[in-house]
């Protein structure tokens, strides 16, 4: 049985500008399957951030619908619901911190909600858990590496209990390592809580986990697939504008000129083990 | 690094002042302050002088640091002393040169008048050493917190909010600071020469981007807190419940008993 927990029907965006009308978003459908790991890839003005915030009702789209869990971004009524439901995680994480104490940070989501005090407690507690920063409650965001302080905003999102979880480039300001944790920490909370995740980057090798990756450019999506078989069309990823990892790029140019190797294989020890199976 | 600089001076040690509720621990601050201005004699003063040598004792942080706040008011200090030991004669005359006259009472006047000035820094600075700003922001909340009854709630929350938000951004932007110095300096700006108004000037380039960055830091930050559900703190409630625990009411009483015998002294001396 196919359940979505976010749908999208004919959506159109555009920001208010009268002189030039232009459609951030066009003409766009999507549905996402509850408890699903899907990577949303797009190089930078492809309308991927804004399709983020539409997905929480930040946006209110100008045209088509957006649906989470039934209910219409647009209704106020539901405002709250829809927040609940989909917690939003933005590129800069220093922007998104508000309180100077790691813990009170978690709080400020369920404190919002008017949940009791012992509850929010418990949350805060789990939700810091669930990340590993459990042990850093009682810093200070800004002693923390890039990577801690995503991690304490993703547990800020946790600790309101959502079912899907928007991260629109989390990953985007963060060295290597700190890109790792990140990743490790989305990885967890998809398999370990089935939270769904929709995951906006444009790093490709971020894909190589998800059940799905869509393609966008232009604010409308191009392609939509297994990363293995989207990660095979290395033309057409480049036309996108997108950075196909070296790995891949190595297959493609391989097979192209005639060796027989699999393509959309992103990590490095699979290319390894592609490439020694030549000889 | 300028990054590890502490707002409010916080000391992190353990000890019974810090674990005291925040609340109580302004408001019994406060109380001690007005009662600096009561005591008006040297005996009560003197009992003053000691009891809060046992605060600072009790502490647990070191009389260096309390030192140290006092070396930044030294020039106020050293300015009362003088002007009492020259205004007031009163007394035994014990030097006496040209139009300046140094009497036995405006010794004691002008001792009097800086032990009040060292009281009052060492006891505020107590409540910045033993209160991490947080928890000075969530009780001056509190405190206010009956201003809701004549509609000034939202009012409360709204200075509560900003300076949590203060609080949390201005490491941030002190980093971003020197980011953006070393980054003007790398342009070959120039901002240790020049007279002063080419000293001002030369801020310039640094207090533009800083603040086209805060706006767009507000914006990311407004649509943050808008996703978590941030109403403007309409049936917000708290994580952290401030809960009175005995050691609060045996220093409210220790407090009490001592501003009584201050009283008593002023009676009797």
């Amino acid at each position: 049985m196919m359940d979505n927990i976010i749908e999208i029907d004919n959506l159109y965006y555009s920001y208010e500008d009268e002189d030039n009308y232009s459609a951030v978003i066009e003409d766009l459908n999507l549905k996402i399957e509850r408890g699903s790991f899907t990577v949303i890839l797009g190089h930078n003005g492809s309308g991927k951030s804004t399709l983020a915030k539409l997905l929480n009702g930040l946006y209110k789209p100008t045209g088509g619908t957006v649906k989470v869990n039934g209910m219409l971004t647009t209704d106020e009524d539901k405002e709250f619901e829809i927040k609940k439901t989909v917690g939003m995680v933005f590129q800069n994480p220093d922007n998104q911190l508000v309180a100077s104490v790691v813990e009170e940070d978690v709080a400020f989501g369920p404190e919002n909600l008017g949940i009791a005090p012992n509850e929010i407690r418990e949350r805060v507690d789990y939700a810091l858990k669930s990340v590993g920063m459990y042990e850093h409650k009682d810093s200070s965001p800004s002693r923390l590496s890039g990577g801690q302080k995503q991690r304490v905003a993703i547990a800020g999102v946790i600790a309101m209990k959502p079912q899907c979880i928007v991260l629109d480039e989390p990953t985007a300001m963060l060295d290597p390592s700190g890109r790792q944790e990140v990743i490790d920490t989305i990885l967890k909370l998809n398999k370990e809580q089935g939270i769904t995740v929709v995951l906006i980057t444009h790093f490709m090798n971020e894909a190589e986990f998800a059940d799905r990756v869509l393609v966008m450019d232009d604010g409308t999506i191009l392609d939509d697939g297994k990363p293995a078989d989207i990660f095979s069309k290395v033309e057409f990823l480049k036309k996108c504008g997108l950075d196909v990892p070296q790995t891949t790029e190595l297959l493609y140019e391989l097979s192209k000129n005639g060796f027989d190797v699999s393509r959309g294989i992103i990590s490095a020890e699979e290319t390894a083990e592609a490439i020694a199976k030549l000889f | 690094m300028i990054k590890d600089l502490t707002i409010g001076q916080y000391y992190p040690v353990n000890s019974l002042i810090h674990s005291l509720d925040p609340r109580f621990k302004i408001v019994l601050l406060v109380v001690l302050l007005v009662f600096t201005f009561i005591a008006d004699n040297f005996f009560a003063l003197g009992l003053m002088v000691a009891f809060v040598l046992v605060v600072m004792v009790i502490s647990k942080v070191p009389f260096s640091m309390y030192l140290k706040n006092l070396k930044i008011i030294l020039p106020i200090l050293i300015f009362t002393m003088l002007l009492n030991l020259f205004y007031v004669a009163d007394g035994v005359v014990l030097y006496e040169f040209w139009v300046i006259k140094i009497t036995v009472g405006g010794i004691s006047r002008s001792v009097f008048m800086s032990l009040r000035v060292i009281l009052l820094i060492i006891i505020s600075a107590t409540l910045t050493y033993t209160t991490t700003p947080n928890d000075l922001t969530t009780a001056i909340e509190r405190l206010c917190s009956p201003l809701r009854f004549i509609g000034l709630g939202s009012a409360v929350h709204t200075m509560s909010m900003m300076m949590t938000i203060a609080l949390r951004f201005i490491p941030t932007l002190v980093e971003e600071t020197e980011k953006i110095i070393n980054a003007q300096k790398a342009r070959g700006a120039d901002f240790e020469s020049g007279k002063l108004m080419q000293r001002v000037k030369a801020i310039i380039p640094i207090l533009i981007p800083l603040l086209i960055s805060s706006v767009r830091r507000a914006y990311d930050l407004a649509e943050a807190m808008e996703s978590r559900c941030y109403n403007g703190g309409k049936n917000k409630t708290m994580m952290k419940q401030l809960k009175i625990k005995n050691g609060d009411i045996i220093s409210t009483i220790v407090v009490i008993i001592f501003c009584c015998s201050i009283i008593t002294l002023n009676i009797f001396f």
